[in-house]
């Protein structure tokens, strides 16, 4: 299946990821192929067939409601790029 | 010394032949002595692991000893490792030094085993050649300019050459059994849940699932029993008694029912391929075992699944990567938007690009129920195919790889070419299964892995026919010349 330029940008936009104009042809071949081989799937009869999330359809279990971590920010902070009294910095996002 | 199997070495050290300072020693100068040819490790901790030795044979002089005590290994570079940088083969990881341990991390070190250091690998295990590792490409110890195949490429060649006796790794869609098969070594790659993944960096998480990379099932066995068990904090490991996998090696295997499928014994099969294979299901045939074909008739559609499912539960499992908490971020952000885009444009290779951008396409509106969707339902069916298959034989056998190792760029520039090398491990990862890859013959001096999948836990099952093929085989013995 062809994936068209306007496809990518707009997939890239979605995924936070940053595609130069030169790269988009590269892109689109290779999207193009990938979407072709997955194509492969149209053929099978999957009509009265359940989905399959977890090989073992294990469930989620759930825990008593308490606390059980302790509070590491300063060893979690510790990595990030750029911190301040306590909170991660970013870019400004309201002016 | 280098040349003892883990089994081995645990008696020599029990034996007090030799300390574990010793031994790290070794192996740590084996590492740097050779390792600019491999490029097997991405970080050694030549340090803490002289250290971790010393306590071990501080508790092996206490009395407190497990087989592990003062073993010397190496991680694959994706379980986190607490104070120690744990990359993923990424730049968006290049400096990130987590604050925790993985579970496997933890569960190896309280046994006692002694980490040298962390393995290169395809950047966030996407990759068949360990060549998209942001800190180059590894180097199959067997042949100047093969791959070692991946994406646990490091921890692969890294046992093949000597420099440690076992390694830890991961398989997704393959990653532990075709690197395995490429190095002659043996891999297992446990049933979805057995090993927990907290810590493990993850890719996509209802595949990826942590083994073993060790030149004898005998190790395997043995490493398995330390990795193994359920975990609170992975909430899809299961909750299930871990056996002694070494109780059952001995057993024979009279009576053991193995399947071919026809589907991976097709015309596409290269001829040496296919005799050589057929030669170490013969050594089964004489050990007591009886083969018949059987079909998987969804086999043909694994690839399409998985690289429906592997992608869009990447794109979901790397949004994380965002700069603002941890990892790569870019130079002078002008505003968030273009610290998002910027930092994960720098900091991601192009094979995780893709796979991101694929997966993205696929879960997006429109588009989900025709591919994720689909490729669930599929899923399902080429489990049913596995279903129906063990109710007739006890092992699957079949080639690990179409071919052995390839020759370095060979593959890099076609990524569906690169995704064929998968073909015959995917639809395991699919359905959840084990299997393991042991070494099963030469081509043109290049090692030949031989695949076999179990059933549902069947782990003690598939180590004890390794271990009895590798009593009257020495194809696990084969060493490559330096």
């Amino acid at each position: 299946m062809a994936i068209s330029r306007n496809d990518i940008e707009k997939v890239a936009l979605l995924a936070r990821i940053k595609v130069d104009d030169d790269q988009v042809t590269a892109l689109e071949k290779d999207l193009g192929n990938i979407l072709d081989l997955v194509d492969q799937l149209k053929s099978a009869d999957t009509s009265q067939t359940e989905p399959m999330a977890h090989p073992l359809d294990a469930v989620q279990r759930l825990r008593p409601d308490v606390v059980t971590e302790s509070n590491q920010r300063e060893a979690f902070q510790a990595i990030a790029p750029a911190t301040e009294n306590g909170l991660y910095l970013v870019p400004r996002v309201i002016e | 010394m280098h040349d003892k199997t883990v089994a081995e070495l645990s008696s020599a050290l029990a034996s007090g032949q030799v300390s574990s300072v010793e031994l790290t020693q070794h192996f740590l100068d084996r590492i740097r002595q050779d390792d600019s040819r491999y490029n097997a490790f991405i970080t050694v901790t030549e340090e803490a692991a002289l250290k971790d030795a010393r306590a071990a044979d501080e508790r092996r002089q206490q009395g407190d000893v497990t087989p592990w005590t003062g073993i010397p290994f190496a991680h694959k570079d994706l379980f986190c490792t607490n104070g120690v940088r744990t990359t993923c083969g990424s730049k968006m990881l290049e400096n990130f030094v987590p604050p925790y341990d993985a579970t496997v991390t933890s569960k190896l070190r309280e046994a006692g085993a002694v980490c040298l250091g962390k393995t290169n690998m395809d950047e966030f295990a996407m990759g068949s050649s360990t060549e998209s590792s942001y800190f180059g490409a590894t180097t199959n110890p067997w042949g100047e300019r093969r791959v070692p195949g991946g994406s646990s490429g490091g921890s692969a060649a890294a046992v093949a050459a000597r420099l440690v006796p076992a390694a830890t790794a991961t398989d997704t869609g393959g990653s532990i059994r075709q690197p395995a098969a490429l190095c002659g070594i043996t891999g297992l790659k446990p049933t979805y849940g057995r090993i927990s993944r907290y810590g493990m960096v993850a890719f996509a998480s209802s595949l990826d699932q942590a083994g073993t990379m060790t030149r004898t099932a005998q190790d395997s066995a043995m490493m398995l029993n330390v990795m193994a068990g359920h975990d609170p904090k992975d909430s899809t490991s299961i909750d299930r008694a871990v056996p002694d996998y070494t109780a059952e090696l001995d057993q024979p295997l009279k009576g053991l029912r193995i399947g071919l499928p026809r589907e991976y014994f097709t015309a596409q099969l290269s001829a040496a391929m296919e005799q050589t294979v057929r030669n170490a299901i013969a050594e089964y045939e004489k050990l007591g075992a009886t083969v018949q074909e059987i079909s998987l008739p969804h086999a043909n559609l694994a690839i399409a699944a998985y690289y429906v499912i592997a992608p869009a539960e990447c794109s979901a499992n790397l949004s994380r990567f965002d700069g603002a908490r941890y990892g790569y971020r870019c130079d002078n952000p002008k505003d968030l938007l273009d610290m998002y885009t910027r930092t994960r444009a720098e900091g991601f290779g192009s094979e995780v690009k893709r796979r991101i951008l694929v997966g993205t396409y696929a879960l997006s509106a429109g588009y989900y129920d025709a591919y994720y969707l689909k490729a669930q339902k599929v899923r399902r069916l080429i489990q049913q195919d596995f279903i129906e298959a063990f109710g007739q034989v006890d092992i699957i056998m079949s080639p690990t790889s179409p071919s052995p190792a390839f020759v370095q760029g060979e593959k890099t520039n076609d990524p569906v070419t690169m995704y064929l090398e998968d073909i015959f491990t995917i639809s395991t990862n699919l359905a959840g299964l084990p299997a393991m890859s042991v070494p099963a013959g030469m081509m043109d001096g290049l090692p030949v892995g031989l695949q076999m999948i179990g059933d549902y836990f069947s782990e003690a099952r598939l180590l004890n026919a390794a271990h009895q093929f590798q009593q009257v085989t020495d194809w696990h013995q084969m060493t490559p010349a330096r």
